[in-house]
């Protein structure tokens, strides 16, 4: 079947409005009678509120109203609900919202703020998840064995242990036994945050009639309306979320995260609207951060190169909240074998509470953290056994009908593929120089997501033959509202010109379980394809006894339905969405609304012993290579260039497809070799960009990126998502570049010119010891 | 002391005579006083670029800057840069090449884009990174940025031989 717009590179439908500012942002509109919001942060890690005297806020000149915990005490939470709009009796983290005032400014808001006076009892932090996860460590949540959970997680009572994730498939001993080489390696990866350009900002208006309206830079309105809806104990028609475009998501806008903090206060000041947007401090301390991982990864391996078997355990630093961490814990759970097929594997992934920043998901959802360490001990392997590293990656790489971690069979694989693309485009296993190096990495990752995770869109089709698609995905750069233009105008056969898209209202548009995982070009795609099919279908059906030919002979083409076997056999759509009528004047039908509604059939649950089931609806796999050059004496890292290769299934735009895959190593080059927060006892110390440092465009090599297409069964034309997966396989082949060519090993990130300096002169001081 | 100043300049080609608080930042005055949203915020100390405009020709982070600063100069924001419904040429150049994805750096993008493309229609590519490297882009569009402020120097160059043979 050839294309006609899905295929194609298309301009971003919303790209006149970005470049000339007038694409609106949540901060850009005029929502009504604004108040201010600020909150009153904890400054300190973990411990008992004692009392919070708000007089002098209340007090205070422009304050319309002031709230703490005890005003709104339910809980809210994706997967495991620990966690409270403000902190009650307790706060857990450095810069926990414990109240908070609207004023008719916002300096009023920040002046009565500060005085809002807050009583502590300090008790023993946790920062450490290591530390944290002892049975005798004091508990974060004493109450966790009482938490409401998806039972799919599995928190250990009684101890700070949030999801312990059980992975056994075959015979581990065994597979060991059968070894020539077993290496075991400790690896650790600090916490990153997602920095988006826009903060996190909610503004809520609570109206006398008991309706809520909530403007947010969430993700996901869906989830949001879902969650506050269960919280708030209200009907969720009674709940209006508004979206506007998103300033970057990455994952730290996912789920709810920030719009709980306006409603108590809008319930206050009802007719107003409350807005509360984030400072770029509040941003980095108080949203989503990426969890830090300690882990401990041992692998056995025959002298060919054939991996036997794998031990991973893996100890997340889940933080003072992990309502939606546990989700990650368990997907790198179920995915420990990254991109390869092992027979027998025993893994342990635990999310464990401590008092750092709140963990979340960030571009990878634990992939890139978890595949760091394999592909890692991949290249270590390869020198062991003297085996090219694109070799061993080739003959343990997952091919069609291999297996992942949890035994689900992978289908349309073409991993080989992509390894021996980037391998290609780097001239890999020729080193350049002395102190060059080339290293190649990797990747696999699956959407993570409820088995029942639903997708609905809707089309109506205009009096004139034009379409306006309704969904509830967002856009926040992805390319979300070309992309399913694309598809529509392909289904229906129409120019994309003549189909609008617009960002989600909840009161408007229909159910998206989330814009997260890289799963809505799949998920929604397949909804806005039965929306399509239903539309045409109802034309079909008025247009066939109308020009007397059969329904299932005819097809949609721009502005007419036709016969296929005569062109001259035709009616205007027009004609026939505009209320269509007999010659005779008796109307027959009313205006035409295609409906699609979409869930996946092929998931399942995961046995909660062994974790062996189907979890992943799709595997997107890809491959990255990287060449550096360091100067020995000052460890100054040169990277010289990035090749990146994802296997798309159907690139539906490539160029929007192209962009994901530059991001994506653009972000993941920042990750290896310049993000890390830097905590103090909880307390962000770099929660600005010029302490936390993240790429700009003289930071970029050359990069050069490949689209494979090998189609995905059930995708929309083949498609498989692409929008996280390529920043999962760049800090490992940094790495392995900086081994290559230098010699030295690296298990953490990110690889800074201190480290490169001090591990070459560990290096030179053990080779001297030898010599002596 | 905080006093009010009132001010003379020209914004997107239009003069205007406004009263402002001395201590008001010029960020603040654009999107609050003067309702152009296009100028974004992204951390109020001039270390993301997102709120970058044209003061007489030259890119300025506008929170860093105050607005009384503005009495007597030429102010240009993203909304000024299209003319008669015309997209100037380095917006065509980002929406061709697809140089921005979430969109919220793009306006401080661009306007740092046109001030290297004023004093210098053919940058290299070592120019273009110094004259962009203060503008931050999370997303990470930076490789179709350099490539469409290449390709809008070329064509403004061969725009500006047109007109002056």
């Amino acid at each position: 079947m050839s294309l006609k717009y899905v295929g194609t590179s298309l301009p971003r439908k919303e790209a006149i409005e970005k470049v000339t500012g007038s694409a609106k942002f949540l901060e850009d509109l005029y929502i009504g009678p604004l108040l201010y919001a600020k909150i009153k942060k904890s400054n300190v890690a973990h411990a008992i509120i004692r009392s919070i005297d708000t007089s002098k806020a209340e007090n205070y000149p422009g304050v319309k109203a002031v709230v703490t915990g005890k005003d709104f005490p339910n809980r809210i939470g994706l997967y495991l609900i620990d966690r409270n709009f403000f902190a009650v009796d307790k706060v857990r983290f450095y810069g926990e919202p414990v109240a908070a005032v609207a004023a008719v400014t916002e300096e009023a808001a920040a002046a009565a703020a500060e005085l809002i006076e807050v009583e502590y009892e300090e008790l023993s932090a946790l920062f450490d998840p290591r530390e944290a996860m002892k049975p005798d460590a004091p508990l974060i949540h004493e109450e966790l064995c009482r938490y409401e959970l998806v039972p799919v997680f599995y928190p250990k009572s009684c101890t700070n242990i949030a999801n312990h994730f059980k992975l056994r498939k075959g015979d581990v001993e065994k597979g060991f036994a059968e070894a020539d080489l077993v290496i075991e390696r400790n690896y650790f990866v600090p916490h990153i945050q997602h920095v988006t350009l826009e903060t996190h900002k909610a503004a809520a208006m609570w109206g006398l009639d008991g309706k809520l309206t909530i403007w947010t830079t969430a993700q996901s309105p869906s989830a949001v309306r879902q969650l506050l809806a269960k919280s708030l104990g209200m009907p969720l028609h009674k709940i209006r979320i508004i979206s506007n475009y998103i300033g970057g998501g990455f994952g730290g806008k996912a789920g709810a995260t920030m719009e709980g903090l306006v409603i108590p206060l809008a319930k206050k000041c009802p007719g107003y609207v409350v807005r509360l947007v984030f400072t770029r401090e509040e941003d980095i301390q108080g949203s989503f951060v990426r969890q830090a991982l300690y882990s401990r990864l041992k692998t056995g391996v025959r002298k060919d190169g054939r991996l036997t078997a794998m031990e991973y355990e893996m100890i997340w630093d889940g933080g003072a909240y992990t309502e939606y961490g546990v989700n990650i814990v368990r997907a790198a759970g179920y995915s420990s074998t990254g991109a390869y097929d092992i027979p027998n594997v025993k893994t342990d992934s635990y999310c464990v509470y401590t008092n750092n920043p709140v963990g979340g998901p960030l571009r990878g959802f634990g992939m890139c953290e978890m595949q760091w360490g394999i592909e890692r001990q991949m290249d270590e392997i390869a020198g062991m056994l003297n085996i090219d590293p694109l070799q061993i990656r080739l003959i343990n790489g997952m091919k069609d009908g291999s297996s992942t971690a949890s035994g689900q069979v992978v289908k349309h694989v073409a991993f080989d593929q992509c390894l021996k693309v980037v391998a290609d485009a780097v001239d890999f296993g020729h080193k350049g120089g002395k102190y060059r190096g080339k290293g190649i990495a990797g990747m696999v990752k699956a959407p993570a997501q409820p088995s029942n995770a639903s997708s609905s869109a809707i089309i109506r089709l205009n009096e004139d033959g034009t379409v306006h698609l309704l969904i509830g995905s967002t856009e926040m750069g992805q390319g979300m509202l070309t992309v399913f233009v694309q598809m529509t105008a392909e289904a229906l056969n129409i120019p994309p010109e003549k189909i609008e898209l617009r960002m989600p209202d909840t009161d408007f548009t229909p159910y998206e379980w989330q814009s997260v995982g890289s799963r809505t070009t799949y998920c929604c795609g397949n909804a806005v394809l039965k929306a399509a099919q239903d539309v045409k279908d109802q034309l079909y059906a008025l247009a066939g006894p109308a020009i007397g030919v059969p329904e299932d002979e005819l097809e949609l083409s721009d502005t007419v339905v036709r016969w296929v076997k005569d062109h001259s056999r035709f009616i205007e759509v027009a004609k026939l969405a505009n209320s269509f009528k007999k010659a005779t004047g008796e109307g027959l039908t009313g205006p035409i609304i295609g409906r699609g509604s979409w869930v996946p059939t092929t998931l399942s649950n995961l046995d909660p012993e062994t974790g062996q089931g189907n979890p992943g609806l799709f595997w997107t796999f890809g491959a990255t290579a990287a060449e550096v050059e360091i100067d020995p004496e000052t460890g100054a890292i040169n990277l010289l260039r990035i090749a990146s290769v994802m296997d798309a299934g159907q690139a539906i735009n490539p160029q929007l497809c192209k962009a994901q895959l530059n991001g994506g190593a653009i972000m993941g080059l920042g990750t290896a070799l310049y993000e890390e927060l830097k905590l103090d006892r909880g307390r962000v110390l770099n929660h600005n960009y010029t302490d936390y440092k993240i790429p700009t465009i003289e930071n970029v090599p050359d990069i050069n990126c490949f689209v494979l297409e090998t189609p995905e069964e059930g995708g929309p034309f083949g498609a498989r998502g692409v929008g996280e997966p390529p920043m999962i396989g760049v800090a490992p082949a940094i790495a392995n570049a900086v081994a290559n060519a230098i010699g030295v090993e690296f298990n953490t990130f990110p690889i800074t010119p201190e480290r490169i300096v001090q591990a070459l002169k560990e290096k030179a001081r053990k080779e001297g010891e030898l010599i002596s | 002391m905080a006093g009010n100043i009132t001010i003379n300049f020209t914004v997107n080609g239009y003069k205007e005579v406004r009263t402002v608080n001395s201590w008001l930042s010029l960020l603040k005055f654009i999107r609050e006083e003067l309702k152009l949203t296009g100028t974004k915020e992204g951390c109020e100390v001039g270390e993301c670029g997102a709120c970058m405009v044209l003061l007489d020709g030259e890119a300025v982070n506008s929170c860093v800057v105050l607005a009384a600063e503005l009495d007597g100069r030429d102010l240009v924001t993203i909304e000024g840069l299209a003319k008669n419904g015309e997209l100037d040429l380095i917006q065509q150049a980002f929406i061709d090449h697809s140089a921005f994805q979430c969109g919220y750096c793009t306006p401080g993008m661009i306007m740092s884009a046109r001030a290297l493309l004023n004093r210098n229609p053919s940058p290299s590519d070592k120019e273009i990174n110094e004259a962009l490297s203060g503008n931050l882009c999370r997303c990470g569009a930076y490789v179709e940025i350099r490539e469409a402020v290449k390709t809008c120097g070329k064509k403004q160059g061969r725009k500006e031989e047109a007109r002056c043979p």
